[in-house]
């Protein structure tokens, strides 16, 4: 606890020491905002459409545009920009689809190809006109987003960051566009087929869709690069992807997880480098990180298919498959007259597991009190008699039936009614008991247990 | 112009190094590149030299605060290996444990490795020590190849070369049908990783050569334009090393002669160049080429249509001129491409005509009726094995009359019992078996 309040209050301490302006910083963050959200907003439905590495090349496409529009605008504000932006985005997601439909290319290799030679297009055209166009490739990839509160023009009065109404303005019309068109996305985004058939122009939409992207990637180049776009478009959509089933569901998750890298960003763009002794670092690449993180928590813990969610929840189940198998052999063993109580030597030669999961189950059995332990043996209790008179009954149960309606093989029944006897509950073992009316014995001669009526673990 | 034929002919020294270095990243890169296009990969390799960003700059990091000299090569390629190999690791890990596709994985691991490594970047320029060449990788600067860098860009190169070309069997199952070649016992995760491995290798060698960014197009455009050229896979490898080599040499050569232009970029555009040409050209697959093809197949199935109408037409009749009217109620084809089936005939000796009646030569005629015979014992067949109406039999045999084989014709002669008639009559109309054209009075 006292470590936790030391962390957050030197957290607080250098966030002041190290000159958290809000003037400078807090446009900065919103900026970063901005752009994360309306990538994020477009990002999910190129996820949706395994189209992730079309941003890509779109965003790396748009240099030659960008580079036509400064020589002939001289500018870097205003249409020229964004008119150059839409024209290339239309011809790398053109010229892709063209070359590989005609020249029956690979998709990837033809996207590749388109945007891999327009960059360096660009590059050329940049180099070339380096005189008249103050345009740094550099800046191009990687942006900077730190020089945007700088550039400030007069909006209704209030004064604010150029990029921060460009961007406004882009995220306003990401936004209108996928409340507008949600259903079209939507069916277009899982069965272009169907949306074809439907009556709208599915190809429509996707020219459409690359125009906003080719758009967007302009509006956030400056601020964070254009590389640094394909990680707002495609990390928070993709984390969000990972979180939820529902598409309405998975657009707020972006958004805020975008919030949230861009955010969490800029704060560890500050923080991060002070704790090795350094200056401040980019914020667009730690955006990303940050955006990366959040996605590898999701990965992990996403509840329900998390990594770490799926391992645990699997531990828990052959735990208790264990517990039922070591009950089920006690109960056995004394049905057979062997013993009341048995070496945990034995049941581990037994049971064929190893001796750390058989202590866990041993314990956690104590602890249900189904099991009582004493000198390196164990046996079962009244209430473990329950569980293991219910595992095993449920176990010849299902031979007997595997047998009789299945038409199963004598050696085979007992593994299958292995598997089977510990997903069986109460209400399976009445069904199969009713389907064979009441059999007492089991294929192999052993008696069935009779059901207890009022059996806690059922 | 001294200065240019200097340049060109290789006599400066470093031009050499520069080009012969670029020439042999090219080479390398074509071959490896026809693999990973082939296992559908071309996208890996972008995400992979992006990210081998991070791994630069924090060997660059370490290996200053250690002590040592940060821009040491090795070093720093050591950083980039191990930073590619740990993206490699990602996107598969991501790709298989989780429910996100293959694209999402590397445009994933794209943009987040190649953030942390310009966030590194930026750390790095605030350290002393001379950082500042550490962002032409990004870009390259092959201008200014040493020696030592071109040795080990040979070397790569090489290695590059020799593994893929060792395992070239073992890759070609792995591309085209991995279940089987693990059904074969093949190691297919190994083959995975040594082929990732190479591509790494190769990115690795070209940071330097290209840039990170533009690695990419050395390892998809060369082996995607030798596709157009080639069906089988040993050409097509020794076509992408061959165009790799050739842009790489083109595009340093270029470059060399006019210093404003950046070298990487150059290369890439004469990949590009390289790509358009095969694209349009290439003898198997170029798209003028195929378009030519079907233009040729076009009009010997327009010919063919011409020849039986012809034939058809004068079939039963004494004088055996054909009306142009009538031709063009034949079928539905338009005035204009009749018009030319018909001048393309009559050049070539098949059809003759006078005064807008056409008449068919007896070379044409000999043509003509092995045509009208193979079209109507298909009829025939699909009437009398096939039991499809008389009336749909001819839209049928229309369709594969051109592609019957010889066999196949002496099969379907067998089967129907047609000797006696050498050409069995039309269904379509009632009337006696046609007399050969050889049988007949001459009039």
């Amino acid at each position: 606890m006292e470590n936790v309040a030391q962390f957050a209050s030197s957290t607080v301490f250098s966030l002041a020491a190290l000159n958290w302006n809000w003037e400078l910083d807090g446009w900065i963050v919103a900026v970063a905002i901005l752009c994360s959200v309306a990538c994020s907003l477009l990002g999910n439905f190129l996820v949706l459409r395994k189209m992730s590495m079309l941003g890509d090349a779109i965003t790396h496409a748009v240099l030659p545009g960008l580079a036509i529009a400064f020589f002939v605008s001289h500018s870097r504000n205003g249409w020229p920009m964004f008119v150059g932006a839409v024209i290339v985005g239309i011809l790398t997601a053109f010229f892709s689809e063209w070359i590989r439909r005609v020249g029956n290319v690979d998709e990837g290799a033809s996207m590749g190809v388109v945007f891999t030679s327009l960059f360096a297009l660009g590059l050329v055209m940049i180099v070339q006109t380096a005189d008249t166009v103050d345009l740094d490739p550099g800046c191009v990839l990687y942006g900077a987003i730190e020089f945007t509160p700088l550039d400030r023009i007069a909006v209704f009065g209030w004064v604010v960051p150029r990029a921060f109404v460009t961007l406004s303005v882009v995220l306003l019309v990401n936004l209108a566009f996928v409340i507008l068109f949600f259903k079209e996305l939507r069916i277009s985004s899982f069965d272009a087929g169907l949306a074809t058939s439907s009556g709208f122009n599915a190809t429509l939409l996707h020219y459409a869709q690359m125009v906003l992207v080719a758009v967007t990637a302009v509006a956030c180049f400056e601020s964070v690069g254009s590389v640094l776009v394909v990680a707002m478009l495609v990390v928070p959509g993709a984390t969000a992807y990972l979180l939820t089933d529902r598409l309405s569901t998975m657009i707020w998750l972006s958004s805020i997880i975008a919030v949230l890298a861009a955010v969490g960003g800029h704060l560890s763009a500050i923080l991060v480098p002070s704790w090795f002794g350094f200056e401040s670092t980019t914020t667009a690449g730690m955006m990303a990180v940050c955006s990366g993180c959040l996605l590898m928590l999701a990965a992990l813990f996403a509840p329900g298919q998390g990594i770490v969610i799926r391992f645990v929840r699997q531990r828990l189940l052959s735990l208790q498959i264990l517990e039922d198998d070591i009950v089920a052999l006690l109960f056995k063993r004394e049905e057979r007259e062997e013993s009341q109580t048995t070496s945990e030597a034995d049941m581990l030669h037994w049971l064929l597991t190893n001796k750390w999961s058989q202590g866990i189950a041993l314990r956690r059995l104590v602890r249900k009190q189904q099991i009582s332990r004493a000198n390196g043996a164990a046996s079962l209790t009244e209430l473990g008699k329950l569980r293991a008179k219910a595992v095993v009954r449920s176990h010849r149960l299902w031979e007997q039936y595997l047998q009789e309606h299945a038409g199963l093989d004598k050696d085979r029944l007992h593994a299958k009614a292995e598997q089977f006897e510990h997903f069986t509950d109460q209400q399976l073992r009445n069904q199969l008991d009713q389907q064979m009316e009441a059999p007492t014995t089991d294929p192999h001669g052993s008696p069935i247990p009779a059901e207890d009526r009022d059996n806690p673990a059922s | 112009m001294d200065e240019f034929l200097r340049v060109l002919l290789l006599q400066d020294y470093n031009t050499r190094i520069v080009v012969l270095g670029a020439a042999s990243l090219g080479c390398a890169a074509g071959v490896v590149g026809s693999f990973t296009l082939l296992r559908k990969r071309a996208l890996m390799g972008d995400a992979i030299s992006h990210a081998t960003l991070p791994g630069l700059a924090l060997a660059f990091i370490l290996s200053t605060w250690l002590g040592f000299d940060g821009k040491s090569l090795p070093l720093l390629m050591l950083g980039a290996t191990l930073s590619g190999l740990t993206g490699v690791g990602a996107i598969l890990i991501l790709r298989n444990t989780t429910r996100l596709k293959e694209d999402a994985a590397l445009g994933i691991v794209l943009s987040v490795f190649f953030g942390a490594g310009v966030a590194l970047l930026s750390i790095v320029q605030q350290m002393d020590g001379h950082a500042a060449g550490l962002e032409s990788y990004i870009f390259g600067k092959t201008a200014s190849m040493g020696r030592t860098d071109a040795t080990l860009i040979i070397v790569s190169a090489f290695v590059c070369i020799a593994t893929c070309f060792s395992l070239r069997k073992e890759l070609t199952l792995l591309c085209f049908d991995d279940g089987f070649a693990g059904s074969r016992g093949l190691p297919v995760i190994l083959l995975d990783f040594v082929l990732m491995a190479a591509v790494i290798l190769v990115s690795i060698v070209g940071l330097q050569a290209v840039g990170l960014v533009l690695m990419v197009a050395l390892l998809i455009i060369p082996a995607a334009a030798a596709r157009f050229w080639t069906e089988e896979l040993p050409r097509m490898m020794l076509i992408a090393a061959f165009l790799g080599g050739m842009c790489g040499l083109v595009g340093a050569t270029a470059s060399a002669l006019f210093p404003s232009l950046p070298s990487g970029a150059m290369i890439v555009l004469a990949c590009a160049a390289a790509f358009g040409c095969s694209f349009l050209f290439g003898r198997r697959r170029g798209v003028v080429v195929r378009q030519w093809r079907r233009l040729r197949l076009n009009r010997a199935v327009a010919r063919q249509h011409v020849l039986r109408a012809l034939f058809e037409l004068q079939e039963g009749r004494v004088e055996n001129h054909v009306e142009w009217k009538e031709m063009l109620d034949q079928r539905s084809w338009s005035k204009g491409s009749l018009r030319r089936t018909l001048d393309a005939a009559r050049r070539d000796g098949l059809v003759t005509e006078w005064q807008g009646n056409f008449q068919l030569t007896k070379k044409g005629m000999i043509e003509a009726e092995r045509l009208t015979r193979e079209h109507r014992l298909w009829e025939l067949y699909l009437i009398t094995h096939a039991d499809v109406a008389p009336a749909r039999v001819d839209r049928q045999a229309d369709r594969i009359e051109h592609v019957l084989e010889p066999e196949t014709v002496s099969e379907l002669r067998a089967m129907l019992d047609a000797e006696d008639a050498l050409l069995p009559p039309n269904p379509h109309q009632m009337r006696d078996a046609a007399v050969p054209f050889d049988q007949r009075e001459t009039q």
